[in-house]
């Protein structure tokens, strides 16, 4: 789609380069990169992460300046760079709600992707190289959390680490090569923090390959319909779409201010303000939202199935959940790209939004507690009986009085050990997260492959010069784009 | 097999098929490979537990300073573990549930190891500081809750552990592990990971 270069060196010294570095040449050919005229501002999101990355790295490499990675030192570091070091709390709080940034754009681009079809032919590697990063992303950010050595940083990789060890066989092996020693502690905190410097240039060389497979077939579009006519449906990148993902990144900054400088802690732990103590779990482990819908997959899992442990189960259904995005592709049998023109599909990702961002509050309240509860708490009597098993009561409406616990409790023997207890009944965050987990693994398995046949897609827009001119009121073209046979 | 490739092998070999060539190839894609993982061994085994890691891998506790009732934490290597003094009812207790249904069926006596003189001390309980579930330090006695059957709640999940850490209820698969350990004296116990 790229085309023939059309960069001309103009001075001396820039032809004499372009014979020996075409480096002028790249950089030129790339703001000139033809780009459908008709991305809306989902498509800025690829630029805003770009940025997201640069800035973890830039304050990062700071940040490591003045951390040290021992279990003896690093809470303390890492408070003195907030509290010494000048603008440390600066640098500090711009790294960590940069995280939550960096993903909450990436999870709008991966949306963004499976809305409009952009992992569907020919962008198949485009989309993988996208999952290896956003795997690569959370590897970062789960060893990044581990540095500041706070409770939660202890007892978060103590819980993710144990999770590896419920592999089968090679499960206690990797996780004992993972942590260098029995437990989590200075061998595993110093191979972290060299992860964590590593990988991002990792993530910067995968990105190198995901723009450069990005620009063989050039950008997908909201029709999904491809460019067909260069002159009529696309644009040069620079100046159209630099000055659009300009606009959207300062507006994306506007958001990003505002987490620094107002609610820094906001999207953060209070026990992460406790250093790390192997010997008192936080009462709640949560790990950090944008891990919470995977979280919840792993705790809905709470049956066996056959000789299979739910505990093995949870893992491999957390696992699945991501690793489900590599094979999109070709789950997906639609031939049409965008769900702008495919009914049931729309709404079935809306509805696979919900349950994403539904699984998410699910990670974070406790499986047992309740959504909402189906009527007042009641009381209810533990005792055991004369077979000396541990009985529950009916439920009962008060305490004295004629139907009351207390009553019941009076019929029973001395021996039964009875004692009262609040008995609360509701819908539980198990079961929703049961309900949004299997709802995520059957758009992906069922609907998506099913879609493909059933559905019948809406008229497209025989072009996105056509698009663009119906939307603005110009006179539209009789032709209707019937369904394509093939993916365009 | 390339058109230079049969040309120069004419000699000795045939045109199609296994030739010289091959062999070379093969050979020396073995000899890389197997170099590359002569290389990656140290690689991937300095990963492992170092030495001085290993070697801080057990420790030495005087159980007579736990307080009946009480339990003491002690950290191996990283790793907790919980040496409960038990009070009678607790141990009889203990007792009692031997032959109730439980996830992970266990005698009270099979959690105990023997004193040097061959019998045993039912009063203390040497367990792993580690919930089964997902790894979580269960709180006890002296954190304020020991669950719904008087051993050890873990926060986390919601598992209840009775006074032999048996696992009684939530979501843990197995009993409280029981670590290597055994008596050096009446009143000492040496406990290795």
């Amino acid at each position: 789609m790229s085309g023939p270069s059309t960069y001309e060196p103009k001075t001396g010294f820039t032809k004499w380069l372009d014979q020996r570095l075409p480096i002028v040449r790249f950089g030129a050919d790339l703001m000139s990169f033809p780009t459908p005229k008709n991305l809306n501002y989902w498509w800025t999101f690829g630029g805003i992460l770009a940025v997201c990355l640069v800035i973890q790295i830039v304050t990062g490499i700071v940040l490591a300046m003045h951390y040290v990675a021992s279990t003896d030192d690093a809470f303390a570091s890492v408070e003195r760079i907030m509290r010494d070091v000048d603008y440390g709390w600066l640098i500090r709080n711009i790294h960590a709600n940069g995280a939550s940034m960096f993903f909450l754009a990436v999870y709008i681009h991966m949306f963004r992707g499976l809305y409009y079809g952009s992992y569907k032919s020919p962008r198949e590697v485009i989309w993988i190289l996208g999952v290896v990063i956003y795997l690569l992303m959370m590897a970062t950010a789960f060893m990044g959390y581990v540095l500041p050595w706070g409770q939660m940083s202890f007892h978060g990789s103590a819980v993710i680490t144990n999770l590896i060890g419920a592999i089968p066989v090679i499960g206690e092996p990797i996780k004992i090569y993972l942590m260098g020693g029995p437990a989590i502690g200075d061998p595993t905190l110093n191979r972290f923090f060299s992860l964590h410097y590593l990988l991002p240039f990792v993530i910067a060389g995968i990105v190198v390959l995901h723009i450069w497979a990005l620009h063989v077939p050039g950008n997908n579009n909201p029709t999904g319909v491809s460019v067909k006519d260069v002159k009529k449906d696309a644009l040069p990148f620079h100046p159209y779409y630099t000055v659009k993902d300009g606009f959207a990144i300062i507006v994306f900054f506007l958001l990003f201010a505002f987490f620094v400088f107002y609610a820094p802690n906001a999207l953060g732990h209070a026990d992460n303000s406790v250093e790390a103590n192997p010997l008192q779990t936080p009462a709640h482990i949560v790990p950090e939202w944008y891990l919470l819908p995977f979280y919840a997959i792993l705790r809905a899992i709470t049956f066996d199935i056959g000789p299979i442990e739910a505990k093995l189960l949870g893992v491999v259904a957390m696992f699945g959940s991501i690793g489900i995005l590599f094979v999109v592709p070709w789950l997906d049998t639609s031939k049409v790209r965008s769900m702008r023109y495919r009914p049931i599909a729309k709404q079935l990702f809306v509805l696979f939004v919900v349950a994403s961002i539904g699984l998410g509050f699910c990670g974070a309240n406790d499986p047992d507690k309740f959504v909402f509860k189906f009527g007042p708490d009641k009381l209810v009597v533990n005792y055991v009986d004369t077979k000396q098993v541990a009985q529950v009561s009916p439920r009962f409406d008060t305490f004295e009085g004629e139907n009351g616990a207390q009553q019941f409790m009076r019929s029973l023997p001395e021996s039964s050990g009875a004692s009262i207890s609040i008995s609360e009944e509701g819908f539980k965050w198990l079961w929703l997260s049961q309900i949004l987990g299997a709802y995520y693994f059957l758009y992906f398995l069922v609907f998506l492959p099913l879609l493909g046949i059933i559905e019948k897609p809406k008229a497209r827009p025989p072009s996105i010069a056509e698009s663009v001119r119906k939307k603005h009121g110009s006179v539209p073209p009789a032709a209707v784009n019937p369904a394509p046979v093939a993916a365009e | 097999m390339s058109e230079h490739g049969s040309k120069a092998a004419t000699a000795n070999a045939a045109p199609a098929g296994e030739t010289r060539r091959d062999f070379i190839h093969i050979a020396a894609a073995s000899v890389a490979a197997g170099g590359v993982a002569a290389v990656a061994w140290p690689f991937v085994q300095q990963l492992g537990p170092a030495a001085d890691t290993k070697a801080a891998s057990s420790a030495e506790v005087d159980v007579s300073k736990v307080a009946e009732g009480s339990e003491i934490r002690v950290l191996i290597g990283g790793m907790p573990f919980f040496v409960r003094h038990r009070t009678a009812a607790e141990m009889a207790k203990a007792v009692a549930d031997d032959n109730v249904p439980m996830r992970d069926p266990a005698s009270d006596e099979s959690r105990l190891v023997k004193l040097p003189d061959g019998t045993y001390n039912p009063k203390i309980l040497v367990t792993s500081g580690l919930c089964t579930h997902l790894g979580c330090v269960p709180v006890g006695p002296a954190q304020g809750s020991v669950g719904e059957f008087g051993g050890w709640y873990c926060p986390c999940h919601g598992s209840h552990y009775d006074t032999s850490g048996r696992i009684r209820k939530g979501p843990a698969p197995k009993n409280l592990a029981v670590p290597k350990y055994e008596y050096a004296s009446a009143t000492t116990i040496k406990i290795s990971l």
